[in-house]
């Protein structure tokens, strides 16, 4: 893909207007995105300012993104693009950092719960082709060691009937797994 | 045999960065017929002029080309210098390397090549030349304005004080435009009807204005100097000679809840109506979708009372047709619509309202008298949120421009705000302050820093209503992206600037060009910015771009002295570039069959029948004749002719395959 | 109307009761579900914050085997998952080099000529082409419609209802006699898939969504999302610690709300699997319609 003339050459700008189309220079720094995003106040840096990070095309800023917790907490609940005057797809920016960050081990200590629970989920998929509750909750818990986390919703959920014992094993589990796997060597991570 | 010259021209780095410009004069000097070929920095230029002269005179050329910009750029200049060295300016002509060429390409090889085949092409027209001499045509000297806005006026005036005629059309009941509607201007906060009213006064009593009240154009016909203009005078109902003004009439109306455009849909007005007390003409108009007689076939009140009996429910439509020379379009602007901001909540929340409705809030004459009230409950608002950039620098939804006015508005809207209600807050959310412009960034200054608006950098994502207050939801981004919560009583956006709605046909009818946003095109940015792509049609104000007011008046003063420029010839001389049909000796005349097939298709209506008689007026047959003051050159009757008889001056047949054989 | 039917892991799982209360409602309206035989999980969020081919591939295999059956239309019933689809449909269609890339790794033919709908869509479609006529006990209730983010977002992938105030949902609920209010969380998030992760942040955003409802004077939440209903009636607990108060306000799928008042049980809808009970709710209910009755 041809490069463009308004991000920084080998920047991590120049890799997400690569990868996903989206220029950094775009960005006009209004702040439309952080004052509708619900998480702005929780997160490390505001989405504006994540994108103000890569704007400079500096690698030492681009690791500030890289590393940043907002990466990880951003929900990808789509309000800052919906209403973006510049109409910059943030989430998918956001997505291409998270996916950066995860596989250069450059992820905020703080995301530890939240990629353990991409994990599990993940791995359930890749299991059995289809993301098995319990099975996922328990490996979660595992992962992130923390289980003392909903052991009273538990029991509530297995009353009502929400939680299966056993997972279900799709005839195509086989393929899915193959197609993990194929994506995975693709990006060059392993599971 | 033909000598040609061919000139090429760099144009700075503009087409020499692209094109190998010594290169393509070198491939042209081998095409038979030139006789001379140079490459040029600036060709344009008093050198570059001078090039052409000598070699014109030195090496006898009997034709020129330049290879250069947009002959809509230079020709003019061109031509000029090769008549000033004797030859007939009819026998040069400009190959279009810039904007066809360079400016459209990647430097290389093929781009050189491209430049070096427009050029051959015109060599090979240029051959094929004639001398031609202009058609002088006379002036009228009778300027139609169109808009009775500020701009509209300010031309009007200007032309008129010139002492020349001044045909003033506005749609509206009033003239007054949107100035009328304001409350106080930036930055020296003078009352707007203080300084408007007198001027609308006084269009009303010049001698040499006629103003055309509640009317519109319907088409426009003609060329500069000679346009016909077809103008709707909308039907009043009312005998704009016998009425008085007395105001009965609008007193008496039953029909009392129509909101008022005037102002902007807070206050009501009845269905004959008057716009605003201050009104110029003074008489009203009956709105016959509304009032209660045209719906029924009842009422008739104001019939009954009015003193003067002027009222005519009869009265239809009049078209009337006007010669003029000139054109001034000044047909201003509008404000983006309400469901343009779904996030904001505008014309859900009637608390959130435009800068325009804020205006009325803030006149004297307004809905509230000048004192600023809530539109949902009358209320004094205790905290007024200002959104700068409402729309305006907005791609997601259309409009990339800087509206360029509401910088200051805001800035006005907030002091007086804080004038009128001293223990208010005004927050004022921006993206960047532009207040370029004589005491504009002072006033800009003086809100913040006298009259305490509290300024916050950044756009807001959303306001919903909670318990009676406006939640506006921003970010501050100079404290990093911080959420910003404010709980607002009145919400005021300013909402971009955008062409009125009426703009695209209008631009049609009187065939301008106009932009993406259907802002009418001025002929140059920076050197031709009245005047617009059709000769003898200005632009004054709004209807071009947004405009303040100085702006805009400074616009139709400048359209004003092109227009008195134009009148103060008494002939005008016209491009000879036009239709003729073929005469031959008798019997036959003409190869014209006289199928007239040219006449249904000519859009100027410039084809005749002429009949040719033997000398003793016996009549042999009719063909088509061109008149010359008509044709506009645009060669439709040229392709419709199946024989062939029509050809057209300066673009004939034998011109145009000539340039497609030189591709081949 | 016969559309193919992919549930997502949620709705055999957790979600449960949408899945039957869809199905109890479909049997009514005569809307014909037909499950895509062998599909698997779509990815949700965890897909795209992992690998972007991975996440449309997930999705891709789903769409495949939905063209298989070759019905037009596909329902699918969580938000998540209708996202995730039809953003890939929209990726995909987009980027044909994408597309040859994923169809190599689902190892299945993908043409992408299925029209990926919501609930809200088919529902409305499918009583208007049958049903409303039927209502025999009518949802008299305030509600408040929250449709979450997944439904409108990104307007330009999704193309439906207006993004910043939708209505559609407001006017299947009138349709069943509920007074549908205007409140001001409609499309607000709710945390979505941050409930195990983030469990504070997705209770304090519930919260403000609570909030809001019932100030407004809401009886209920009516949802299409499982995650959203999962948030909003699962984390209660959590989110009345983080608000330091307590709201009895129950959370409905839009299908439960449409069932009850097409004369079906609260056991058939699944009713009695929401933590947040709605025996309150469905009490007034006898109460009101007693009152209709007198006056």
């Amino acid at each position: 893909m041809s490069t463009h003339s308004s991000t920084v050459h080998n920047s991590l700008g120049e890799q997400i207007y690569q990868s996903t189309g989206q220029s950094v220079a775009c960005c006009y720094q209004c702040g439309k995105c952080s004052a509708g995003c619900p998480l702005a106040s929780e997160t490390d840096y505001p989405p504006n300012q994540i994108l103000r990070l890569l704007q400079f095309g500096d690698s030492t800023l681009d690791e500030k993104a890289l590393r940043s917790l907002t990466i990880w907490q951003c929900l990808t609940c789509q309000t800052c693009s919906a209403r973006c005057p510049q109409e910059v797809d943030l989430p998918k920016i956001m997505d291409f950092l998270r996916q950066e960050s995860w596989r250069q081990g450059r992820a905020h200590p703080k995301a530890r719960n939240i990629i353990a629970f991409h994990r599990s989920f993940l791995g359930s998929i890749r299991m059995t082709g289809r993301m098995f509750e319990l099975g996922m909750i328990m490996d979660y818990k595992r992962r992130s060691l923390n289980f003392l986390q909903d052991l009273l919703l538990a029991p509530k959920l297995l009353f009502r009937g929400k939680l299966h014992f056993l997972p279900h094993r799709i005839d195509g589990a086989k393929q899915v797994r193959r197609l993990f796997d194929a994506t995975a060597r693709k990006r060059g991570r392993t599971e | 045999m033909s000598r040609i010259g061919v000139f090429v021209c760099h144009c700075g780095e503009n087409i020499g960065a692209t094109v190998d410009c010594a290169q393509v004069a070198q491939m042209s000097s081998s095409i038979p017929g030139v006789v001379h070929s140079v490459d040029y920095k600036y060709m344009c230029s008093d050198p570059g002029q001078t090039l052409i002269k000598e070699a014109v005179k030195e090496k006898k050329l009997t034709g020129v080309v330049v290879a250069a910009c947009s002959p809509r750029m230079h020709e003019p200049t061109f031509r000029r210098a090769c008549a000033e060295a004797g030859l007939n300016s009819f026998l040069c002509e400009m190959a279009n390397i810039r904007e066809h060429c360079s400016w459209v390409h990647e430097k290389g090889d093929q781009t050189t090549q491209k430049a070096a085949d427009l050029v051959r092409v015109l060599v090979e027209k240029v051959k094929r030349n004639r001398p031609l001499r202009p058609i002088q045509v006379p002036v009228t000297k009778t300027a139609l304005v169109l808009g009775g806005g500020i701009a509209g006026i300010q031309a009007s005036l200007d032309i008129a004080n010139a002492g020349q005629k001044v045909i003033l059309v506005e749609k509206d009941p009033s003239i007054g435009g949107h100035m009328a509607q304001l409350s106080e201007t930036f930055p020296t906060l003078d009352c707007s009807q203080c300084i408007l009213t007198p001027r609308m006064v006084e269009v009303a009593q010049h001698p040499n204005i006629t103003l055309l009240s509640y009317s519109e154009l319907e088409s426009l016909d003609g060329f500069i100097g000679n346009f016909k203009a077809r103008i709707r005078k909308k039907a009043r109902k009312v005998d704009e000679k016998l009425c008085t003004g007395c105001a009965v009439c609008t007193q008496k109306c039953p029909q009392k809840k129509i909101p008022s455009k005037f102002n902007a849909g807070l206050g009501m007005r009845t269905a004959i109506f008057v716009p605003f007390p201050q009104a110029v003409p003074n008489k009203p108009v009956i709105d016959i979708e509304n009032c209660r007689y045209f719906k029924t076939g009842k009422c008739a009140v104001c019939q009954k009372l009015c003193p003067a009996k002027a009222v005519r429910f009869e009265q239809e439509d009049e078209i009337l047709e006007i010669d003029v020379g000139a054109v001034v379009c000044a047909t201003g602007f509008d404000v983006v619509n309400t469901d343009f901001f779904p996030e904001y909540g505008y014309g859900k929340y009637p608390d959130v309202i435009n800068g325009l409705q804020y205006e009325r809030l803030a006149s004297a004459s307004g809905p509230t008298l000048g004192e600023i009230r809530r539109p949902s409950d009358g209320k004094i608002p205790e905290t007024v949120v200002f959104l700068a950039c409402a729309g305006s620098r907005d791609r997601a939804k259309g409009i990339d421009y800087c509206s360029k006015i509401c910088c200051m508005y805001t800035a006005k809207h907030a002091m007086l705000y804080r004038h009128k209600v001293h223990s208010g807050k005004a927050y004022v959310f921006y993206m960047d302050i532009r207040a370029g412009g004589k005491m504009y960034d002072e006033f800009v200054r003086r809100a913040i820093e006298e009259d305490g608006a509290i300024y916050v950098r950044g756009r807001v994502s959303r306001i919903y209503e909670r318990d009676g207050k406006l939640i506006v939801k921003g970010a501050d981004t100079l404290l990093g992206g911080e959420p910003i919560e404010i709980k607002a009583d009145m919400v005021v956006l300013a909402t971009a600037a955008v062409a009125s709605p009426a703009a695209e046909e209008l631009a049609q009818k009187l065939h301008i060009s106009y932009d993406s946003y259907k802002f009418f095109s001025e002929a140059h940015p920076k050197l031709r910015p009245v005047e617009t792509n059709t000769a003898g049609i200005f632009l004054a104000g709004a209807c071009q771009a947004p405009k303040d007011i100085p702006e805009s008046v400074a616009q139709a003063s400048g359209a004003a002295s092109k227009v008195c420029g134009l009148f103060s010839q008494d002939q005008l001389s016209r491009e000879p570039l036009i239709a003729a049909v073929n005469r031959t000796a008798p019997p036959q005349y003409s190869s014209c069959t006289g199928c007239f097939l040219c006449e249904s298709v000519c859009p100027y209506r410039a084809i005749e029948r002429e009949t040719i008689t033997t000398r003793g007026g016996k009549p042999i047959r009719t063909i088509a004749r061109v008149n010359p003051g008509l044709c506009q050159g645009c060669g439709t009757c040229v392709a419709v002719c199946r024989v062939k008889a029509i050809d057209l001056d300066g673009f004939s047949n034998s011109q145009l395959y000539a340039e497609v054989r030189a591709l081949a | 109307m016969k559309v193919g039917y992919f549930p997502g892991c949620s709705l055999v799982g957790s979600a449960r009761e949408f899945n039957e209360s869809l199905q109890a409602v479909s049997r009514l309206i005569k809307l014909d579900l037909v499950e895509i035989p062998d599909w698997n999980c779509c990815g949700a969020s965890s897909g795209h914050a992992a690998d972007h081919l991975l996440s449309l591939a997930l999705p891709a295999r789903i769409l495949a085997l939905a063209e298989k059956t070759g019905l037009r239309d596909l329902l699918v019933p969580c938000s998540a998952c209708y996202n995730r689809l039809i953003t890939t449909v929209y990726e995909l269609q987009a980027n044909p080099r994408l597309k040859s890339e994923v169809r190599e790794l689902i190892e299945l033919d993908l043409k992408l000529d299925v029209r990926v709908r919501n609930v809200l869509e088919v529902l409305k479609e499918a009583m208007e082409a049958d049903g409303s006529s039927r209502i025999a006990k009518p949802f008299a209730h305030r509600v408040a419609c929250y449709y979450g983010c997944l439904l409108v977002r990104p307007p330009k992938v999704v193309q439906f209802d207006r993004p910043e105030d939708p209505t559609s949902m407001d006017e299947l609920m009138q349709a069943i006699g509920a007074e549908p209010l205007d409140w001001a969380f409609k499309v607000e998030c709710c945390g979505a898939g941050m409930t195990l992760a983030r469990t504070e942040l997705v209770a304090k955003l519930c919260a403000r969504i609570l909030d809001d409802a019932v100030a407004r004077g809401a009886e209920t939440l009516i949802t299409a999302c499982p995650m959203c209903h999962a948030n909003l009636d699962m984390r209660r607990g959590d989110i009345e610690k983080a608000a330091g108060r307590t709201f009895t306000i129950p959370v409905m799928y839009v299908t439960q709300a449409i069932g009850l008042a097409l004369g079906l049980g609260p056991k058939e809808l699944g009713l009695h699997r929401h933590m947040v009970d709605c025996g309150p709710l469905l009490a007034a209910a006898t109460q009101s319609s007693t009152v209709n009755l007198q006056s």
